[in-house]
């Protein structure tokens, strides 16, 4: 199908997705195995210039947008979540800074992510908040010149291989989800240090770990905007990003569909390919059917969230993309192991990791409870502007 | 500084064989790629820019018809700031030495040439010959099987040449050629602002009047080396399998070899 | 240029136009029609079973000098005081061409302090050594060495000068070719004298899937290397004795640009596989990197070296410097086994120049077992073992 993307667009598919070709596929299962950070994918990423995608040009990067983003992440889905989450939280944790940031704060930071020089995090998640963001407890007091932090953070993507975290914690415990701000912090500040990696069921190759701030100092031009902002960092930047996450499902969907086809073919049992049965037929046609729904789905979304500035309906819009693609992503990597039978359950072919790795997407990033609710409490809200009646 | 990049398209010879039954060549659509061992001489000059990104400029030079571009997209999609084409069908027929006469013309009309990096050989022709060529009608120093270079100082290097018993150190002063190995890096993947602009790049054509080469000079004209006659490689006579159990079939090899008198049995 | 069809010899068989790499050739009127893309390549020529096929003939024309060039030379490959095999396989070579055209052999020693090693030169064949000794050639340098033997060539003016295709030879000889202004063809695996007495050099191309025959009509010396082991080095039953010919070089030839700062022989696993009389290389059937002790052990019994395919290197299971093949070392010992390796044709470029190969595979359908003289179909850990056995019953357990 045509999607009337423009030269540039489809050069960063290619781009991408000869990465994926010449180098992910034939790393991806010791990556996994070995539970080790892609750090020469990283170096091939940033050499492709894919790192600055919505930085703007002025700070390195190439000032695109959500549907640039998706493109990418989408591709690069095809050979790794485990490799694209790390690629696309390096994006997550310097989205603050592009939307909030000073100019001081932009200049210092966002040319060495443009690069690929610094990865970046994004560490709003505790042991205590996970789904309700509010009940983040980390501390950020003003003393003097610094904000002296002191809390933890848990699970957080990239955690101990970034250099730069964009790190949520409370001013002004008194003010509710106004009392939350946004800072930057750096590997190396004195007081921050990481816990242990976590080991998981699947994107073992991404790096999940525990940030520990304990009397951490930094200096106060490290807040991101003002203080008070943070949850509008946080949701605004969520906002940009879960059409990203709705795009990892979509490409592990289409790497699964794409190995499930060419075995259907291949594989002979009573006298025929199983491509042949209607059974395998149907499965097949489902989940190429989901598969495009999911890709319109994100491309007419990233499209939309692109062409306006701050669009009313973004969040309700961003989190369709997430619940769609992501429940397809595991519903097709579940049928593509089932298609493949005993060979799906062998860990010396593909498809088990890419149901191990599905799993994640509906879970962080906001899970899909929290994104329905989200969809949910939004058609609320516009049914109650609209004049229109529907009921007789 | 100056690097030029001498690269050439090959056909991809896995796919070139000979029939042996007929002894006609079987062409199964042989794709033209950017010889292999050029990847490494690429690689090489554009980690020399890597460090120093604003005064390093990158070349990459072949000789080949019209064609022959592709692989200067390809250079250009990875980071070369400049292609240059020598095309003309005066060249058509060239030995190596031919060839290195007609890039030697070329190198000196670009003039202000640092460093010249070729791949090992070339996997059609496979005779290295061209690299030490180049560099003896350039008149400047050169080392063949590089697997690493340093920058001692701004114009002098130190080379790592891989030889049959081991390796060894040499110093050399720039302007010089290099023939490099797999061990300077595997050539890094297409960049999209290099490759847009690879896209909208004019590659530069040279033909032999701009070299100001006479046709005696270049081509098959100017060649003393010629092919004459292409054949299939005679295989092995007889094979002989061994056959039985493992036990039998150890027994009747090692008595085989001992007949035929390997050493060490 | 391009090739020339004989129209009264075409039969318009067609057989050419599947052989052109570029397509260059087409039928017009029932007649072969050869287009501009023609590049020359030869490879039509041989396949015309009528000979309507023929290329222009290269370059313009002999020199005047070139029937004062006499005589095949031998470079006799100097290092670290002795004399590489090479050279006394390419003596013994030179010897036979030379009764044909019925022309002395000179072999040229460069280096420092040679005194004493052209005795072995003239047992190999050579009547003439010639001898430049100097300290600054104490190291080999493409630079220096370059100068000095075109220096020579120039002046004795040789008609055939060979080397060995060893790493020195590939460096340094294509630049006495340039120097020189004439043809070379390198890691020929045969030479022979045609009936016009011209040097016939034969060589594989596109990877070895085919070979070449090569000639350098009009340019002199006629130049071309050999890769070790190719020839077969006869030592001569008689002694003799040849003449010596010290020559002195002019300095400033002896100078390099290029400053030599330490060398190293590696002790490792490579420094043997190309001196190596038995090679034992393992593929990608061996599965782990510890199976490749077996193969170790089997290669010490045989006081051989171990090797490996490109699919063995990069799956961790040996040293990028074992690697036998396109990208890696070219060999050529009496025995080379090929154990669990599937025989890619980038493979068998590195070895298929060895005397007896033998192929352990359990897939009878491995492209290996095309070109072995010796296929045995089994499981690798089960035969290894047992002819490692076999060869210890043999010889007795003090071979350990």
């Amino acid at each position: 199908m045509e999607y009337f993307l423009t030269e540039e667009q489809k050069l960063l598919q290619e781009i991408a997705y000869e990465i994926v070709r010449e180098r992910i596929r034939l790393v991806r299962a010791e990556l996994d195995e070995k539970e080790e950070f892609p750090w020469e994918i990283m170096k091939d990423l940033a050499q492709a210039d894919l790192f600055g995608i919505w930085i703007p040009e002025a700070y390195g990067g190439l000032g695109m947008g959500i549907l640039e983003n998706c493109l990418v992440v989408e591709q690069l889905a095809r050979g790794c979540i485990g490799i694209a989450t790390t690629f696309a939280a390096s994006g997550l944790g310097a989205y603050p800074i592009i939307l909030f940031g000073s100019e001081e704060l932009k200049r210092k930071y966002l040319p060495p992510i443009a690069r690929g020089e610094k990865l970046a995090a994004f560490a709003l998640t505790e042991p205590g908040a996970g789904s309700d963001v509010s009940a983040i407890r980390t501390r950020a007091v003003r003393v003097g010149d610094e904000y002296i932090l002191n809390g933890t953070k848990q699970w957080i993507t990239n955690g101990g291989e970034a250099d730069i975290y964009s790190v949520f914690a409370i001013t002004d415990p008194t003010k509710g989800p106004r009392g939350a701000s946004c800072f930057v912090v750096e590997k190396g500040d004195p007081g921050f240090s990481f816990g242990k990696k976590e080991q998981k069921l699947g994107i073992r190759a991404s790096a999940t770990r525990e940030l520990i701030f304990n009397d951490c100092r930094i200096p106060k031009e490290r807040l991101i905007g003002r203080e008070g902002m943070g949850f509008i960092i946080a949701m605004k930047t969520f906002d940009k990003s879960r059409p990203g996450i709705g795009a990892l499902g979509v490409g592990l969907a289409q790497e699964a569909l794409d190995i499930s086809v060419e075995y259907a073919r291949k594989r002979i049992q009573f006298g025929k390919p199983i491509i042949s049965f209607q059974v395998i037929q149907h499965k097949l046609a489902d989940m190429a059917t989901k598969i495009e729904a999911a890709r319109s789905l994100i491309y007419s979304a990233a499209r939309y969230l692109d062409s306006k500035a701050d669009p009313p309906d973004a969040s309700k819009i961003a989190a369709m993309c997430k619940i769609f693609a992501s429940d397809v992503a595991v519903q097709v990597a579940l049928e593509a192991v089932q298609i493949l039978g005993g060979y799906g359950y062998m860990r010396d072919y593909p498809v088990e990791k890419l149901l191990r790795d599905s799993k994640i997407l509906q879970i962080y990033e906001g899970t899909n409870e929290i994104q329905r609710n989200i969809i949910g409490q939004e058609l609320n809200k516009e049914y109650g502007r609209i004049k229109e009646t529907f009921i007789k | 500084m100056h690097i030029v990049v001498c690269v050439k398209q090959v056909p991809e010879t896995q796919n070139v064989r000979i029939d042996p039954t007929t002894n006609t060549l079987i062409r199964q659509g042989v794709a033209s790629i950017l010889n292999p061992f050029d990847h490494f001489a690429l690689e090489a000059a554009f980690r020399i820019k890597d460090m120093n990104r604003e005064s390093v400029k990158v070349t990459v030079l072949t000789m080949g018809p019209p064609q022959a571009k592709e692989v200067l997209v390809d250079a250009l999609s990875r980071g070369a700031d400049h292609a240059v084409l020598l095309s003309d069908r005066a060249f058509a027929g060239a030995d190596t030495w031919a060839t290195s006469y007609t890039l030697s013309a070329a190198i000196r009309k670009m003039g202000d040439v640092d460093l010249v990096i070729c791949g090992k050989q070339a996997i059609d022709g496979d005779t290295a010959q061209v690299g030490p060529e180049l560099a003896t009608l350039l008149d400047i120093p050169y080392a063949t099987y590089v697997s690493r270079i340093e920058f001692v100082e701004p114009r002098v290097l130190k080379v790592i040449r891989q030889t049959d018993e081991g390796t060894a150190l040499w110093k050399i002063p720039l302007p010089a050629l290099l023939t490099v190995l797999k061990d300077v890096g595997r050539l890094r993947v297409r960049s999209y602002r290099a490759t847009l602009r690879a896209r909208r790049y004019d590659i530069t054509v040279w033909d032999a009047a701009d070299l100001g080469l006479s046709e005696n000079t270049v081509g098959l004209k100017g060649s003393f080396t010629q092919v004459i006659k292409v054949f299939s490689p005679q295989r092995a006579k007889e094979r002989v399998m061994i056959e039985g159990s493992v036990q039998e079939q150890a027994a009747r090899l090692y008595e085989l070899l001992k007949e035929q008198g390997v050493p060490g049995l | 240029m391009k090739a020339l069809i004989d129209k009264d010899r075409c039969t318009g068989c067609g057989t050419c136009v599947d052989v052109c790499p570029v397509g260059a050739i087409s039928m017009l009127d029932g007649k072969a029609e050869v287009s501009d893309d023609c590049t020359l390549c030869g490879m039509c020529v041989d396949s015309c079973e009528f000979g309507a096929i023929s290329l222009p003939e290269v370059g313009t024309g002999p020199s005047k000098e070139q029937e004062t060039y006499q005589g095949i030379w031998v470079y006799a490959e100097w290092k670290h005081g002795s004399i590489h095999r090479v050279s006394f396989e390419l003596l013994s070579k030179a010897r036979q061409l030379a009764e044909k055209k019925k022309v002395p052999v000179g072999a040229v020693l460069i280096g420092y302090k040679l005194d004493g090693l052209e005795k072995e030169l003239f047992s190999y064949g050579a009547d003439i050594v010639y001898v430049v000794d100097h300290p600054a050639l104490a190291h080999f340098t493409d630079e220096a060495y370059g100068n000095v033997l075109a220096f020579l060539a120039k002046q004795y003016r040789p008609e055939i000068l060979l080397a060995g295709a060893t790493s020195i030879g590939r460096s340094f000889i294509p630049r006495v070719a340039a120097l020189l202004r004439t043809g070379l063809t390198a890691d020929c695996t045969d030479l022979d004298i045609n009936d016009d007495g011209l040097l016939v050099q034969t060589r594989p191309a596109f990877g070895g899937n085919i070979m070449a025959s090569i000639l350098c009509p009009y340019g002199r010396p006629q130049m071309a290397t050999v890769r070790p082991r190719v020839m077969q080095a006869c030592q001569l039953l008689e002694p003799r004795q040849g003449a010596i010919e010290k020559v002195s070089i002019p300095e400033h030839l002896l100078k390099s640009r290029v400053e030599v700062l330490e060398e190293t022989i590696s002790e490792g696993p490579s420094a043997s596989l190309v001196e190596a009389d038995v090679v034992i290389s393992g593929g990608r059937g061996l599965k782990k990197r510890e199976n490749f002790k077996m193969l170790e052990e089997l290669a010490r019994l045989v006081n051989g070296a171990v090797g490996a395919s490109r699919g063995a290197v990069e799956a961790g299971l040996a040293d990028p410097s074992q690697q036998v093949g396109q990208t890696g070392r070219t060999v050529a010992p009496v025995l080379y086994m090929a154990v669990g390796i599937s025989g890619a044709i980038q493979h068998v470029v590195g070895m298929q120049g060895s005397k007896i190969i033998v192929a352990v595979n359990k897939d009878p359908e491995a492209p290996i077992f095309d070109i072995c003289h010796y296929g045995v179909v089994a499981d690798l850990f089960e035969f290894i073992p047992e002819f490692i056995k076999r060869i210890k019953e043999a010889c007795g357990d003090f071979k350990n």
